[in-house]
């Protein structure tokens, strides 16, 4: 296996006249050809926020990469032209959005829209284009003869397998998945699960997955970063993780989850709120939170420790454990 | 979706009525006779009564009203007291020139406006998004009768390049046609950019760019191809007013239009002309605005599959049974 | 996002703290801060016009006609020899009542069909509205030059014409702003105490459905101001002496070839009264509703 992805202490910020808010610290992960990785954490943790800076979709202004690299196949994307860049979104990489519901152009006919990509990276003629858009449409389940239908004639799971559809269309070796499945109907959602994870088989895919949802990573993904606060708090493969968390956010989120073969009578909520992201604190963002937090967590950041090969943790409580 | 047009037709009639009772008691309880208008101070009481015996003066208010109606219904908008001849008949020989003034009018509306609201739009907060913007709002606060008498001063009398009156060759329309087109085009660039910013912030537009398609395409194909639909029903409200609301600037570059004759039927206390001429105007107006809703229709997928039902039907029922397999 | 929490804070907030919140969106706005600026320097020379210039306007200086800009006038005179600048300092105290009269007036019926329209809903909402869609099918110069010329030129006249052209929209956005407020709890629950009607729509839908009207106060202010001066401009509107701006740029019209600057100065008195106005109304419109700005 090769590194098909590997993001080196992403940093990104919103800068406004008012406040300037770190969505993205010095955020590092790995992807491998064909892996799939889990990138976990609550809403406004900066998850999106990176994907975008993956893509160079980063609103500016206000937003601003700060600093790291983003090396995509031995290239630096943060370092690529515009032009270069637009090569690559839709083609290499591709991103499916969290609403289906307002991602497709209202005015637009699905079969458009799906066509458009493959128009803007592949050399072929309009009537060959659209043949495809319809294999396309017929590969994620929906009849190819509705190419001529517009957004609003489609439920929310065809609309989202319809953004499935134009994520594919070119084939791409990574794909971004924004919270695929947050704004679909439960039974809807394992439905979407099993396409995205079955055409990532048949076409060797690599899956950046966003979620909030631990089921859904334990479901597809490889590997998974835990992120607070702008920052992978733990990273690691699946089992690790699952079996052995260390982060104490990464046991707060367990906690949150309703276990259903133990009788217990109250969830274990992790107390208070994430903070300001426009106002962090300068010891690590999750102290004030934190169970286990001495006073040194809120002077100093915690430093990245191995914990087991390929498991690292940003927690001041087993900095001795680690190397 | 025909028959939504009869349905929306058929709602005109109150409010028509309504015009004309309106306009009909104004003239009518408003002091001074129109026989002694029109037929000066020489006549003699029997001639004024015959004035008002041929036109129907002596009749109660109410049956006044509903003898208007009746003959407006056939096309009979009475005669005009001044030229004697039927109010229809000079109402449609002004109506050409008023529509053209309009048409050029909202031409102009339509290059300047849209044009800067997308690049206000998609440069906003530059130096140009802030200029455009306080001229546009300078633009709606400026009296076009006003502007029309600097146009004149400019280009007529101190450069002499256009003619200062009258609609009959195409110089003549340029400084009339501008002068009600910039007011027209600071509202719809103010409209062209609020909804231009609003399409730039949705999400198939970040769906759009993912795909790797450049700024200028996501910005033509796809925003602006949301972002046009209020800015058309603007256009289109704004046509509707110019057929009406255009009378000044008629008077001041002294172009033969439908505003001009209203006005000068109004001082004289013309009844059946100013009657038949606001009637004519609320009529083209409440036209104009069908005219859009049905155009809105057409270009909007999410609206036009409201009127064409079995064909949304079929698609709907296909998408719930996809589901549920 | 951090913008949000201060949003939802600010709408938690006491009445106070909402105020002042808005007070300060408006005074960050430069232009809308120039617009109050310019409206209060037109409301000082609108109340104090003997004492900013000359307390007669009619005084005439024949041997004086069509003077430019000098010391003595700086604003040069019109055809009778009359001080340009002092007609058109008393110019605006006529603009600004009349405009401020018929708002009021319109504002007060249209406020109140609005109400009862969009808070009873039903027939009568319809009738209301069928009334409105008459006044709205007439454009309001139109309208206001017919009732002039039907009823007469004075100032009474006058305000009531114009009015009339705005009661309409006064009673649109105050019943689309009503109905979104009529079904809120805070409502249920006044009803369900067992208030009256009359103290429900007085005591709860009006304040909370205010903004939009303040809003439509500014913008009908500056429409009506227009209006003023075209009806005066077609001769129809403030009867003569009394200065306007209008009829200044109508009495200068057949002159303007040879004097240009008649036409100048009263037609951007005009303008800048509008324009500020305008600015005002925009300012307050994203300072009242923050989710309306680009």
């Amino acid at each position: 296996m090769s590194k098909i992805l590997e993001i080196k202490d992403l940093t990104i910020h919103y800068v406004t006249d008012d406040e300037v808010v770190k969505a993205v610290n010095d955020i590092s992960i790995t992807l491998e050809e064909g892996e799939s990785l889990g990138l976990v954490g609550e809403t406004g943790a900066g998850k999106t926020t990176t994907a975008m800076g993956i893509l160079g979709l980063v609103p500016n202004p206000p937003g601003k990469i700060i600093g790291g690299e983003v090396i995509y196949k031995g290239k630096n994307l943060l370092k690529l032209s515009e032009a270069e860049m637009r090569k690559i979104r839709g083609h290499e990489i591709s991103m499916i959005f969290q609403d289906p519901m307002t991602a497709l152009n209202p005015v637009l006919t699905v079969g458009d829209q799906i066509m458009e990509v493959i128009r803007l990276h592949q050399k072929v003629s309009k009537a060959e284009a659209m043949k495809r858009a319809m294999d396309m449409m017929e590969m994620v389940g929906i009849e190819g003869g509705r190419c001529n239908e517009y957004p609003h004639q489609f439920s929310g799971g065809m609309k989202q397998r319809i953004v499935i559809a134009i994520a594919l269309a070119c084939n791409p070796s990574l794909l971004i998945a924004d919270e695929p499945t947050t704004a679909l109907d439960v039974t809807i959602q394992a439905q979407v699960l099993d396409l995205i994870d079955n055409l990532k088989k048949k076409f060797n895919t690599s899956l950046l997955l966003i979620t909030h949802d631990l089921g859904v990573v334990a479901e597809v993904c490889d590997k998974v970063a835990i992120v607070y606060a702008g920052r992978i708090v733990e990273y690691g493969n699946l089992e690790s993780i699952y079996n052995n968390p260390k982060h104490p956010y990464t046991n707060g989120l367990f906690g949150s989850i309703p276990d259903f073969s133990k009788k217990a009578h109250r969830l274990n909520p992790i107390r208070g709120l994430m903070p300001d992201p426009s106002n962090l604190p300068e010891g690590c963002a999750f102290a004030e939170r934190c169970p286990n937090a001495t006073d040194e967590c809120r002077k100093r950041q915690p430093p990245v420790v191995e914990v087991e090969p390929g498991h690292s943790v940003r927690c001041l409580m087993f900095e001795k454990e680690g190397r | 979706m025909i028959k939504y047009i009869g349905k929306r037709i058929l709602m005109l009639v109150p409010v028509l009525l309504g015009v004309v009772l309106l306009v009909f008691s104004m003239m009518y309880f408003s002091p001074g006779n129109a026989e002694d208008y029109i037929l000066g101070d020489m006549a003699t009481e029997e001639d004024k009564e015959a004035f008002r015996e041929e036109h129907g003066l002596n009749e109660p208010f109410v049956i006044q009203y509903i003898n208007y109606v009746k003959d407006a219904l056939r096309g009979d908008l009475g005669i005009s007291y001044t030229t004697k001849q039927p109010v229809a008949e000079e109402i449609f020989k002004r109506f050409p020139t008023t529509f053209k003034l309009a048409l050029l009018s909202t031409l102009w509306s339509i290059v300047i406006g849209i044009t800067i609201g997308i690049i206000s739009a998609v440069r906003q907060y530059s130096i140009l998004d802030n200029v455009t913007r306080l001229i546009a709002m300078l633009g709606v606060s400026i009296p076009t009768f006003w502007e029309g008498l600097m146009l004149i001063i400019l280009f007529s009398v101190q450069l002499a390049l256009l003619p200062a009156s009258g609609f009959t060759t195409w110089k003549h329309w340029i400084l009339p046609s501008f002068t009600i087109g910039t007011h027209s085009a600071a509202t719809v660039m103010r409209m062209m950019r609020s909804s231009m910013l609003e399409a730039i912030r949705q999400d198939y537009i970040t769906t759009a760019k993912s795909k790797g398609q450049t700024n200028f395409v996501v910005v033509t194909k796809h925003a602006l191809r949301n972002a046009i639909i209020p800015v058309m029903t603007l256009v289109g409200v704004n046509f509707g007013k110019l057929l009406g609301g255009s009378a000044i600037t008629e008077i001041v570059f002294s172009i033969p239009g439908l505003g001009n004759l209203i006005i000068d039927g109004i001082k004289v206390k013309n009844a059946p002309l100013v009657q038949g001429g606001i009637l004519v105007i609320a009529l083209a107006m409440a036209l104009c605005n069908l005219l859009i809703d049905v155009l809105y229709a057409y270009v909007d997928p999410r609206i036009r599959s409201q009127y064409v039902k079995p064909k949304v039907k079929l698609a709907q029922k296909s998408a719930t049974t996809e589901e549920e397999k | 996002m951090g913008k949000d929490k201060k949003e939802t804070s600010a709408i938690r907030g006491k009445k106070k703290s909402q105020f002042r919140n808005i007070m300060r969106r408006f005074m960050k706005n430069q232009t809308a801060v120039f617009g109050l600026v310019v409206i209060v320097v037109l409301l000082i020379f609108a109340l104090f016009p003997a004492q900013l210039s000359n307390p007669d306007y009619t005084i005439q200086d024949l041997a004086n006609r069509y003077a430019g800009p000098s010391a003595q006038h700086f604003l040069g005179t019109d055809e009778l020899g009359r001080d340009m600048y002092t007609r058109i300092v008393w110019g605006c105290r006529t603009s600004l009542a009349i405009g401020l009269a018929s708002v009021g007036i319109a504002c007060a019926i249209g406020v109140t069909l609005g109400t009862l329209a969009g808070y009873f809903g039903g027939i009568l909402d319809n009738v209301l509205m069928r009334i409105v869609d008459v006044l709205m099918a007439v454009p309001n110069l139109l309208l206001g030059i017919s009732i002039v010329a039907a009823l007469g030129n004075s100032i009474s006249v006058l305000i009531f014409a114009i009015a009339l052209g705005n009661i309409a929209a006064f009673a649109r956005v105050t019943r689309s702003s009503v109905i979104t407020v009529r079904d809120t709890e805070y409502v249920e629950a006044a009803r369900a105490t067992g208030a009256s009607d009359g103290r429900i729509m007085w005591k709860y839908v009006l304040p909370n459905a205010l903004a939009p009207i303040i809003v439509q106060v500014t913008t009908s202010l500056a429409g009506n101001i227009l209006n003023i001066s075209g009806l005066s401009f077609v001769g129809l509107g403030v009867p003569a002496p009394t200065p306007e701006w209008g009829s200044m740029l109508s009495n200068a019209r057949s002159i303007m070839r040879d004097y240009p600057l008649q036409i100048v100065f009263p037609g951007i008195a005009i303008m800048l009264t509008v324009f500020a106005f305008n600015l005002f109304g925009d300012g307050l419109r994203d300072a009242l509703d923050p989710r309306l700005k680009n």
